[in-house]
């Protein structure tokens, strides 16, 4: 039988507030344990929570960013349960009447087709605290530091018909909260993580497959393993003649499976009630038109710019596009050298390549994008050719010069254009290379061309490299074919 | 000094009459030799109280002072003080120290009041008698045999009793007003928001509200001007300026339009509180008020919605209550879902259990939507009760309690214990304000009349139980141990 993957996100956010959602401690990540819990994070008798306005400005933002509905009223409701780190017995959330109303996200897959994913919702939270299992002599350490940090739960609608698609989507959310500056998106860290709700169905049919929930898949490549793992355990299982049950499974990475963490029968009954300490959360139109006109350019618009206006492939578009610290190294390279083309391939190319081999990012780059920049205008004006560039890019990642000039300057990098010069340097060549010669003469015409490459690269390296090779070849080949 | 009124003993230390030490090491005797009997205190701050009242005095005598500088007070034990166990009656917060005021405490003592100590109370505010508490029942100072009223038994007996001249009280069902009713004393619950919340520990967060217990609604009125107003700490409080609430104290009441809810004199009604509070109407009359029967027709849904609101909340605010970060811990937990347990079943009392099992049921799936959903439907209706009633008249006038206070012991039955709320749980219902004010003595206990105002009208109740008590001397009246141990 043929099937079909059913998937559905949901993404928790890690707002970017300097203090938490209901209280004023800070956020900072990697403080000593319990050293940014206030005593309204430790749910002491008697304190009260206060909404974070910037939180509430952030969830907004995302809101418009996706075209959502933003909910004039929205109430925050508390979801009861007990557990260590959960200081209150309950989490204050919003249940019944979320900020972000339906709304919509544009993904593009690798073979450069879109889709449109629906977003059902997002809402405002807050995070509970962490339990530590180890090195408690068989007790639980509990740190609450990240009790109370502000989270924006982002949750699709069931549109994504494989883990490509499901990544996508997550990398998508990702790069809309970064352009939007409302979450450093660290999923390392925490600050991005997902938990996907997987489901069969026989191809052709409508009504939808038993779901299971995956809790906690914390990066793009544990989507895709935790979705391919589960669709085929599901597929087994139906296809062996068993069912699918309702229930909240865990992804192992180390182990790469999905396994069983409580049935639907087991489900906590949250209680959800309004929270009577918060007052509804009301907003008008003022206060959106202000924030929608303090919106950046975000990742969809700007792939489409870089295609009409910039001439680049849908490809290179979304790829520099996907997040806002590269697109705006990309922009600021393209503004120096003034071509989009050459901006493109070396920030994807030679960049990109250099950056991953040292595991940093775009933000840690060692070369500027003015650097990289002033670098490309020298190519495009023929100061150097493309091999002294290459040169000139590992001096400057090395830090041995300010800019490209000055490397160019004192590695005598300047590419020869004198045809004098060159001239003599392809003479000199021919002159020491007698048996070469003779093989040219002997080849087959069409053999040639390939035979002419050991002479440009002899007058390469007598040039140390600065020889223009356009220039090099179409002197070579005219004096090597005279010699017939 | 005991009989003076808080207004009386602020006009005495400013006069140099005596010194804020000397009053204070007064109260701190008098709970000293009285309140073995009574019961009406959880903590004594002596020591802490006299450091306080010699701060006073030095900053009287450097011309450095308000009205209410020097002046001793009893804290309600649900406010939370820095450095001083507040248990809230329970058990579970035996050795609970917070590291914070609660603001009430915090603008009380900005004001140079001086705190003698926490007053006993129902065990999270949970009781209409004070009997609930893991500190043992407080006596009413008036008859020994019979119960404070509650929750706010202890602040309402230490002032009866001259043990202090006023007190903190809350406020979640009747729990300032019923107490100051069985005690003979004025008790204010204001309007849901006029004081914060902040540092009170939550009963039922959409109903609890602060206000003050003292001899005479000018008392009330000073407490008011120090308690009263926004707190960025409570998303709930009001951000609505605070009148002198002293200033409309004497505004003549003629044309007074006082309505009485036919609902509030019907079945269940001791003839005895009926005739007082109908006396007390005269005594209006008398000053030009006029007097018509009006009607609050969801008068007899407020408990059943009360009993579910107020636990349903509740179930969620004591869920804080875990064994793990403060509060009691039971021995040797072999896991968390023990350690739970056993802390929770050991920390909590049997009414405090009892409201947790009902709010955790009404929340419930499957039963959310025919018990939350339809109380707060009917909460809504009962509001628009009292709005209706507030355009026809200024104020409502009836019973804070269907009877004086009744013998400990006597109310086995929750439900018939939950019924001594019929008049004062609506009103938190509808969030709007109330008072109770003494207004005669049957069988040598006190009974109560209670006024209603609408939303935010505190300086006008606190007007017109002013007046009453330049009229009437219920108010000064004490009862018997208030003497004995002067």
């Amino acid at each position: 039988m043929q099937w079909e993957t059913v998937i559905g996100l949901e993404v928790h956010v890690q707002l970017a507030t300097r203090s938490k959602i209901f209280s004023g401690a800070s956020t900072a990540f990697g403080a000593e344990p319990n050293t940014q819990a206030c005593a309204v994070d430790l749910g002491l008798p008697g304190t009260l929570p206060v909404l974070n306005e910037q939180a509430v400005a952030m969830a907004v933002q995302f809101g418009l960013a996706v075209h959502s509905d933003i909910a004039e009223v929205s109430v925050f409701d508390r979801k009861n349960y007990f557990y260590a780190d959960l200081p209150k017995g309950y989490q204050t959330s919003q249940m019944y009447h979320p900020i972000v109303g339906p709304g919509e996200v544009e993904i593009t897959l690798e073979d450069g087709t879109s889709k449109r994913i629906r977003i059902h919702h997002a809402h405002l939270e807050e995070d509970a605290g962490k339990s530590l299992h180890e090195d408690f002599m068989g007790m639980t350490g509990i740190d609450l530091n990240r009790a109370g940090t502000p989270l924006l739960e982002i949750v699709s609608e069931p549109d994504m018909r494989n883990a490509k698609e499901a990544a996508a989507y997550l990398k998508a959310i990702h790069s809309i909260v970064t352009y939007l500056g409302i979450s450093d998106g660290n999923m390392a860290e925490g600050s991005m993580r997902c938990d996907v709700n997987v489901s069969v169905r026989p191809k052709g049919q409508e009504a939808f497959g038993t779901r299971a929930e995956i809790k906690n898949v914390n990066s793009f490549r544990f989507v895709e393993r935790a979705i391919a793992f589960e669709v085929e355990r599901q597929i087994e299982l139906i296809e062996d003649g068993g069912t699918v049950v309702q229930e909240t499974r865990l992804f192992d990475p180390e182990r790469d499976e999905t396994r069983s963490m409580r049935t639907k029968e087991e489900a906590n009954d949250y209680r959800y009630f309004p929270c009577p300490d918060l007052l509804p959360v009301v907003l008008d139109e003022a206060y959106l038109d202000h924030l929608r006109s303090q919106l950046p350019e975000l990742p969809a618009d700007k792939r489409e710019r870089f295609q009409s206006e910039l001439g680049l492939s849908a490809y290179d578009a979304s790829v520099l596009s996907a997040s806002r610290e590269m697109a705006e190294f990309f922009e600021e390279v393209h503004h120096v050298c003034g071509d989009a083309k050459q901006a493109a391939n070396w920030v994807q190319g030679e960049l990109s390549g250099a950056l991953n081999r040292e595991n940093l990012s775009i933000t840690n780059s060692p070369i500027s994008a003015r650097q990289l920049g002033e670098l490309l205008s020298r190519v495009l004006d023929d100061t150097i050719n493309g091999k002294a560039a290459k040169q000139v890019f590992q001096a400057l990642w090395n830090g041995q010069g300010e800019n490209a000039d000055e490397i160019i300057e004192t590695k005598g990098l300047k590419q020869v254009t004198d045809t004098g010069a060159i001239e003599a340097m392809i003479d000199q060549a021919i002159a020491e290379s007698p048996a070469q010669v003779a093989q040219y003469r002997d080849a087959e015409p069409d053999k040639r061309g390939k035979m002419i490459g050991y002479f440009v690269g002899q007058v390469m390296k007598a040039s140390r490299g600065t020889a223009n090779p356009q220039q090099v070849n179409g002197v070579l080949k005219a004096k090597l074919d005279a010699l017939l | 000094m005991h009989d003076k009124t808080l207004t009386q003993l602020a006009a005495s230390l400013k006069s140099g009459e005596f010194s804020s030490r000397e009053l204070t090491s007064h109260y701190l005797r008098k709970i000293e030799k009285a309140d073995g009997t009574l019961n009406s205190f959880i903590t004594v701050t002596g020591e802490q109280a006299l450091n306080q009242a010699e701060a006073a005095d030095k900053a009287r005598a450097a011309g450095d002072t308000g009205l209410l500088t020097g002046i001793p007070l009893a804290l309600k034990d649900i406010f939370c003080t820095r450095d001083v166990k507040t248990s809230c009656g329970s058990k579970m917060l035996d050795n609970f120290i917070a590291p914070y005021n609660a603001t009430v405490v915090e603008k009380l003592s900005a004001a140079g009041t001086i705190s003698l100590g926490k007053t006993n109370m129902d065990e999270f505010a949970m009781g209409s008698s004070n009997e609930n508490s893991h500190y043992g029942a407080v006596k009413n100072p008036w008859d020994l045999k019979a119960v404070p009223g509650g929750s706010s038994g202890g602040s309402a007996a230490a002032v009866a009793a001259g043990l202090a001249p006023a007190a903190m009280g809350t406020d979640t069902g009747g729990s300032i007003r019923q107490p100051a009713a069985f005690c003979g004393i004025t008790g204010l619950k204001p309007t849901y928001g006029r004081v914060s919340r902040y540092g009170m520990i939550a009963y039922a967060s959409s109903l609890d509200q602060a206000g003050p217990m003292a001899r005479s609604a000018e008392d009330c009125a000073h407490l008011m001007n120090v308690i009263a107003g926004h707190d960025v700490r409570d998303s709930t409080s009001v951000a609505r300026g605070v009148p002198d609430y002293t200033e409309s104290l004497n505004a003549p009441l003629s044309g007074l339009k006082i309505g009485l809810p036919k609902e509030y004199f019907g079945d269940g009604l001791a003839p005895e509180v009926e005739k007082s509070v109908r006396d007390a109407v005269k005594v209006y009359e008398s000053m030009g008020a006029t007097v018509r029967e009006v009607s609050l027709p969801h008068t007899h849904y407020a408990i059943p919605a009360y009993y579910v609101i107020a636990p349903a909340e509740a179930s969620s605010n004591l869920s804080r209550f875990d064994g793990v970060r403060f509060g009691h811990r039971c021995q040797d937990p072999v896991d968390l879902m023990d350690l739970y347990k056993r802390s929770r079943a050991e920390g909590f009392g049997e009414e405090v259990k009892r409201r947790i099992l009902i709010g955790t049921h009404t929340l419930s799936e499957g039963f959310f939507d025919a018990y939350y959903t339809k109380a707060q439907k009917v909460r809504r209706l009962i509001r628009q009760d009292f709005l209706d009633a507030f355009e026809e008249v200024d104020v409502l006038m009836g019973p804070a309690a269907p009877t004086p206070a009744f013998d400990l012991g006597a109310k086995k039955d929750p439900v018939s214990m939950y019924l001594q709320d019929i008049y004062t749980i609506a009103v938190n219902l509808a969030g709007i304000p109330g008072i109770s004010v003494p207004a005669g003595l049957a069988g040598g206990r006190p009974i109560g009349l209670q006024i209603l105002g609408t939303h935010f009208a505190e300086a006008q109740l606190l007007n017109v139980a002013h007046q009453y008590q330049q009229a009437t001397d219920w108010h000064l009246q004490l009862p018997a141990i208030a003497e004995e141990n002067a």
